[in-house]
């Protein structure tokens, strides 16, 4: 750690992905703590890119990937923005515009056969600005024994990411629920509806934006605020 | 009452919804109903079509679904499903509570199946904090157990259901009645018949009672008789062949479009079994086959779901033969949860040995009590997906971490959620009563749907 707050870049890391600053140690302020607690600053670092080799199994999958890719005239770099291997689990981060590519890829090249696309899920980071809604996508090859997850992201200013289900028909349905709850827009979707919330709803409850909702409980005169108002660790 | 008049709906002006007429009182609506024809007419040149709405609220839709089905005769020519009744906003509730609380809400997702969305988030969870090894094995064979009962349990009761809808009510008593047997099982060792909350990260809450592996050697053999007593109704029945063979069909080609995993997919010939292919908690030990059809309809999909229970038998006969004495969590102190129940006069509460030792022995003991079970650990950032194979198919958790005490984000790809969407490509052109039993051999649970 710097004195900044902002941790040092590890050897053979270029990069570090911060999504986020934590502050203090219990989400108070202005209550006049003396511990010091209060002042506390730490960055939420998600696990950073990780350069060739991958490791295992990964890097032959790479392969099959970049050799994939260029045969369909697609740059490699243009097309995956960066790579994470951690938990034995490698991401793929594929720029938007190339995911309905990258996802046909995935189905039909010998070498790959991702058979199946486990659905997709939203995960809102607010302060990773430009690139605050990621959409992660779980794929499982049967034939090869294989996962990999896609991750692609969007800015909340500009929520659209082309739809896979014309790939993927198993998507439609996870599609509509991480557009109902996070607002995602996936062009191209033959019925973009919400499945989970009431037709008439307002706002994406999943996002981190949204509130909980929760009414305070009374006992006894004294009042427990709902779980997202809560004094809680962070 | 001469002084009535009458007024046609289709004077412009008018409610179309409902006649009217004048009394010395006012206008009085008349809300029996019109004409339909001057409601909705149909469009130009389309002839008169039929949808009908089943459910939510049907006995024999499995649960809050609703389908909307539209009809040419007795053909269904369009089915679509209606879900979100039983939305609970349990992944948006999980973000608000630790790791450890997350467990007691992912339990009554799928509510008849706990232990495996239970099994998917903890295995989630132990994944981010890098300690999927170090669960003891007494831990996961106690897991194993639990889940393979639990998926007798959950099997049973789609029979039950499933043949309640189709009208085989014996089917129904005889399956709730099984199903009793192991939840009896599950109480004597979680304290709960169902959302026992009882896998932990790091391991079970508890170990199994003194009596408890005898209790369910002694089961197995009931169990056994009744599961065949129940197959022996229905395998070789006229009527529920005929309500289920050719019904609901959905080929290999089908099922991997539609992402089907589970019996569902193992009814078109593939013996896809994450049991199998990419083994947890020790699955890669036990003896245990993966029964297959392939004939892609109903019958199929019963007969494999009758198999897999006796399979699931078979494991836990080879669960109990393991069972070592040992821990059964992790040794990590500042993972394990400090605290063991035990059963006090009132028939529940804490090890008086702990709450003596922490309030009278260690101060140091109680700040670690107090820390862990407010507070909570934390979980270093990053994310994992973890599926299990549930009774109906791929379960899986996929769990994000932003460094803190509690869940950034969880998901759970539930596979009645994805397994529902086959409701059209398994329903059009058969008949009404065809669609309950091709949703009743999906088998989807709408806790588990709609989360």
């Amino acid at each position: 750690m710097t004195e900044s707050g902002i941790p040092v870049v590890p050897e053979g890391v270029s990069e570090l992905d911060v999504v986020g600053v934590r502050r203090g140690s219990f989400q108070v302020s202005g209550s006049g703590d003396t511990s010091g607690f209060g002042g506390l600053v730490s960055p939420i670092v998600m696990p950073a890119p990780t350069e060739r080799p991958y490791g295992g199994w990964f890097d032959e999958l790479a392969d099959e990937i970049e050799l994939a890719l260029t045969d369909r005239n697609l740059p490699v770099s243009s097309v995956i923005d960066k790579v994470v291997v951690d938990r034995d689990e490698i991401t793929f981060f594929v720029l938007a515009e190339h995911i309905v590519d990258f996802a046909r890829m995935l189905r039909d090249e010998p070498g790959l056969r991702f058979e199946m696309c486990l659905g997709v899920n939203g995960v809102h980071y607010p302060e990773d600005k430009g690139r605050e809604l990621h959409a992660v996508y779980p794929f499982l090859s049967i034939t090869h024994n294989r996962r990999i997850r896609v991750e692609v992201t969007a800015p909340d200013a500009n929520p659209h990411i082309p739809s896979i289900v014309g790939i993927y028909p198993s998507n439609d349905w996870h599609e509509r629920e991480t557009w109902d709850f996070f607002g995602i827009v996936f062009d191209g979707h033959p019925g973009l509806t919400r499945i989970e919330m009431p037709d008439d709803w307002a706002g994406h409850p999943q996002r981190k934006d949204y509130p909980l909702g929760g009414i305070p409980v009374e006992y006894k005169g004294a009042t427990i605020p709902a779980p997202d108002n809560r004094r809680a660790y962070n | 009452m001469s002084d009535v008049t009458y007024s046609s709906a289709a004077d412009p002006g008018e409610d179309v919804y409902a006649d009217s007429y004048e009394t010395f009182d006012g206008t009085i609506y008349n809300l029996a109903g019109g004409d339909w024809d001057s409601i909705a007419a149909a469009p130009e040149g389309e002839k008169e079509r039929i949808v009908v709405n089943m459910g939510p609220q049907h006995p024999s839709t499995h649960g809050v679904l609703r389908l909307v089905l539209e009809l040419d005769g007795e053909t269904v020519t369009d089915a679509r499903c209606g879900i979100g009744y039983l939305h609970t906003g349990i992944e948006k509730n999980m973000e608000y509570r630790t790791w450890v609380q997350g467990v007691t809400f992912v339990t009554r997702m799928d509510y008849l199946t706990p232990f495996f969305n239970e099994a998917a988030y903890v295995l989630a969870v132990e994944k981010l904090l890098g300690i999927s090894q170090d669960i003891p094995e007494r831990a996961n064979v106690i897991r194993v157990l639990m889940m393979e009962l639990n998926r007798v349990s959950s099997h049973l009761v789609a029979l039950a259901t499933g043949g309640m809808e189709l009208g085989a009510l014996t089917a129904m008593t005889f399956g709730f009645r099984e199903r009793e047997l192991v939840l009896d099982l599950f109480e004597m060792v979680t304290g709960l018949r169902m959302n026992s909350a009882f896998f932990r990260p790091g391991g079970v809450a508890q170990d199994l009672p003194s009596d408890g592996e005898k209790a369910i050697r002694d089961t197995l053999p009931l169990l056994r008789k009744r599961m065949k007593d129940t197959a022996d109704l229905l395998i070789d029945n006229a009527i529920w062949m005929g309500r289920t063979v050719d019904v609901g069909y959905l080929d290999l080609q089908g099922c991997m479009a539609l992402g089907m995993t589970g019996p569902v997919l193992r009814s078109a010939g593939l013996p896809h079994d994450l049991r199998k292919s990419q083994p947890y908690c020790g699955y890669e030990t036990y003896e245990f086959d993966v029964p297959t059809q392939t004939s892609c309809d109903a019958y199929g999909r019963f007969l494999i779901r009758i198999a897999e229970m006796h399979e699931s038998l078979k494991i836990v006969e080879q669960c109990l033969d393991r069972l070592t004495p040992g821990p059964v969590m992790v040794q990590d102190k500042k993972i394990a949860w400090p605290a063991q129940l035990s059963i006090g006069s009132d028939g529940q509460g804490n090890s008086t040995e702990h709450i003596k030792h922490i309030m009278s022995e260690s101060m140091e003991s109680l700040i670690h009590h107090f820390k862990l079970v407010t507070e909570g650990f934390t979980v270093p950032a990053g994310q994992a997906y973890v599926a299990v194979e549930s009774p109906r198919g791929e379960l899986g958790a996929h769990v994000v971490s932003s460094g803190g005490t509690r869940p950034y984000r969880v998901h759970f790809r539930d596979p009645s959620f994805n397994n529902l969407q086959a409701t059209a490509a398994m329903s059009e052109g058969s008949m009404v009563a065809d669609v309950i039993a091709a949703v009743a051999s999906i088998d989807p649970v709408m806790g588990g749907v709609d989360r």
